[in-house]
């Protein structure tokens, strides 16, 4: 029973299950056993062969201690490891929090507001490498639009911000956020919309204003998907390697690298796997509470829909 | 809207147009900040690529003498870095395409299991999925390029076909389970008494249904698969087996790169996706509120 209980979820509510339940005559049939074998078979291939098997194949290559020793004497370690922390935490939170008040912005009935929308997802329609080649050369000292802007109008001189490691960051957090912040806009939005608007009418009549509308609607009804959003942006954040690798490609001296471009710069440039391989399994500590909460917190999502 | 508000409020009504409208001032204010920050690097790659060669280092912020020249030499391969561009778009497409249909025939099979027949083990499946869906891709880069030597498809187009149908199919998993539940059970069943076979039901009545989500889903396949850089970059070396995103890349190796080149070669790579996803948006937005997020 535990498993069935636990499959409902996924599959459909538990009163049509029972129904649906007598209807195949109390469970499967051997030969319809079999069909749902064989369609949940090229999953099932898919899932073995690319990945169980990578993620036992790499389990198995850093499994040696000598490399931790070499990796936590690696001082390019430690500045990756804080960089990630500086980008998870202030990258995630700055575009999360933003994104949802953005989002109470993008509830206005205003034609203006509607047209704005479509201008505001730009960055999120428009590929990652494309984005990140052309803020790359924006946040260019010499010759990127920045500083030029910067000159222009107020006759400024602008730093060389790829040439210092916190500027540098800086540059890829600010990337960071003008490519995402739209897309969890959107979802906040989506999450607003669902809203019943009939509490915002009671609240109306019982004279609320807009702030304890806020705290006493909006908030108690998003606090669930705001939580969940933060949870899967730091996945999402932790893994992303195409924002930095462009923007401050890792430079200056590697002073600007996270966990996910590091991983494959000791790969790929340095031409140490193994080590590469280490490095991503020291992020375990902090990905598996992530993984757990998460996957609790989706399959309670998915049991209120 | 604003009456009703001006009725049910005692206070003035010079004061409440006094805060309307600097509300609106205000909203007017944060719309302004919001379309310079959304455009602006929009703006630069496409006034870099419409720049000649001595505007780039002008320093002014607009081109001076602005041809298309550099999409004519994008369109022509008239740049060692771009010889083999359509070839190269092709194979974007290729893989676009291949993720695509890989990814909604397995998904969809999967999720016909897991939602319409009544697997014991329907749930291992799901926490499979679930668990993909949150490793991130990246995380796994290093080995899945050694696997993909193991099976032979080094420098090959089905290797990153494979990884992109590998980290699509647990959100389509995810987002088909979602939305099958919004079909009636009632209709398997009476096919089942019409004696119909779970293929039968899966083909003629289950894809049928399910076109919204499959178009949601098909979208958001393709332009991860085309989107993506990381696998196609690992996992493709040779000019002849390049797709644009890695060819794009390439310009960044040298220091002497003609950038507007590269910016117009950019453009030209991000108006499909962009074309797609303004096309879809409706059916994306879909997606994204039947219950799942993802970038």
């Amino acid at each position: 029973m535990g498993t069935t209980q636990r499959a409902v979820p996924i599959g459909r509510a538990v009163g049509t299950a029972r129904l649906g339940h007598r209807a195949w005559h109390g469970g499967l049939l051997a030969s319809d056993y079999a069909w749902a074998l064989g369609f949940a078979i090229p999953y099932i291939a898919i899932f073995l062969l690319f990945v169980i098997y990578p993620i036992i194949y790499g389990v198995w290559l850093g499994a040696e201690p000598a490399l931790y020793h070499q990796l936590f004497a690696d001082p390019r370690y430690a500045t990756a490891l804080v960089n990630t922390l500086v980008y998870i935490g202030l990258g995630v939170n700055l575009h999360i929090l933003g994104a949802f008040l953005l989002s109470g912005f993008f509830m206005r009935k205003r034609w203006w507001v509607k047209a704005l929308l479509v201008i505001y997802i730009l960055p999120w329609a428009t590929p990652a490498l494309p984005a990140f080649i052309s803020l790359h050369w924006f946040f260019d000292g010499q010759y990127g639009l920045l500083n030029n802007l910067l000159y222009w109008l107020f006759g400024v001189d602008g730093p060389v911000y790829l040439n210092y490691r916190w500027l540098g960051m800086a540059c890829n957090i600010i990337s960071y956020i003008w490519k995402y912040m739209p897309f969890w806009t959107v979802i906040f939005l989506a999450g607003r919309m669902a809203i019943p608007q009939e509490l915002y009418e009671a609240a109306d009549v019982d004279g609320a204003t807009g702030v304890s509308k806020f705290a006493n609607v909006t908030w108690p009804l998003m606090a669930n998907l705001y939580f969940v959003c933060t949870l899967l942006s730091t996945i999402f954040t932790l893994g992303d390697f195409t924002t930095v690798y462009f923007v401050s490609g890792g430079g200056p001296n590697m002073s600007t690298e996270v966990f996910a471009t590091l991983g494959i710069r000791y790969a790929y440039t340095l031409g140490m796997p193994r080590l590469g391989v280490a490095q991503v399994l020291t992020a375990l500590p902090l990905m598996i509470p992530l993984v757990f909460i998460l996957m609790r917190k989706l399959r309670m999502t998915e049991r209120q829909l | 809207m604003s009456a009703t508000a001006a009725a049910g409020r005692p206070a003035s009504p010079f004061h409440y147009r006094i805060r309307a409208g600097l509300k609106e001032t205000g909203c007017l204010a944060l719309g302004f900040v919001l379309i310079v920050w959304s455009l602006l690097p929009i703006y630069n790659i496409i006034s870099v690529a419409l720049s000649t060669h001595d505007d780039i280092f002008s320093g002014t912020v607009w081109p001076e003498h602005p041809s298309l020249h550099s999409f004519w030499i994008v369109f022509t391969q008239g740049f060692w870095y771009l010889e083999h561009f359509w070839h190269q778009f092709g194979n974007s497409f290729y893989v676009a395409f291949g993720t695509t249909f890989f990814t909604l025939l397995i998904a969809s099979l999967a999720s016909f299991t897991i939602g319409r027949m009544h697997l014991r083990q329907g749930w291992l499946l799901s926490n499979a999925a679930l668990m993909t869906y949150i490793i991130p891709a990246s995380f796994l880069a290093i080995p899945f390029y050694s696997i993909a030597q193991f099976y032979g498809l080094g420098n090959n187009l089905w290797a990153v076909i494979a990884a992109y149908v590998t980290f699509a199919t647990p959100y389509a998993i995810f987002i088909f389970s979602q939305y099958g539940k919004s079909i009636p059970m009632e209709l398997d069943e009476s096919a089942r008494i019409d004696g119909a076979n779970p293929m039968q039901i899966y083909y003629r009545i289950y894809l049928p249904l399910m076109i919204p989500a499959l178009v949601a889903i098909g979208t958001y396949a393709l332009l991860l698969a085309w989107n993506d850089y990381l696998y196609q970059f690992l996992l493709l070396s040779s000019q002849q087996s390049m797709t644009v995103a890695v060819a794009l890349a390439q310009f960044l190796n040298s220091d002497e790169s003609p950038w507007n080149y590269m910016m117009a070669t950019a453009i030209v790579y991000a108006l499909p996706p962009m074309i797609l996803y303004y096309g879809f948006r409706r059916y994306m937005a879909a997606g994204l509120t039947m219950g799942g997020v993802k970038g």
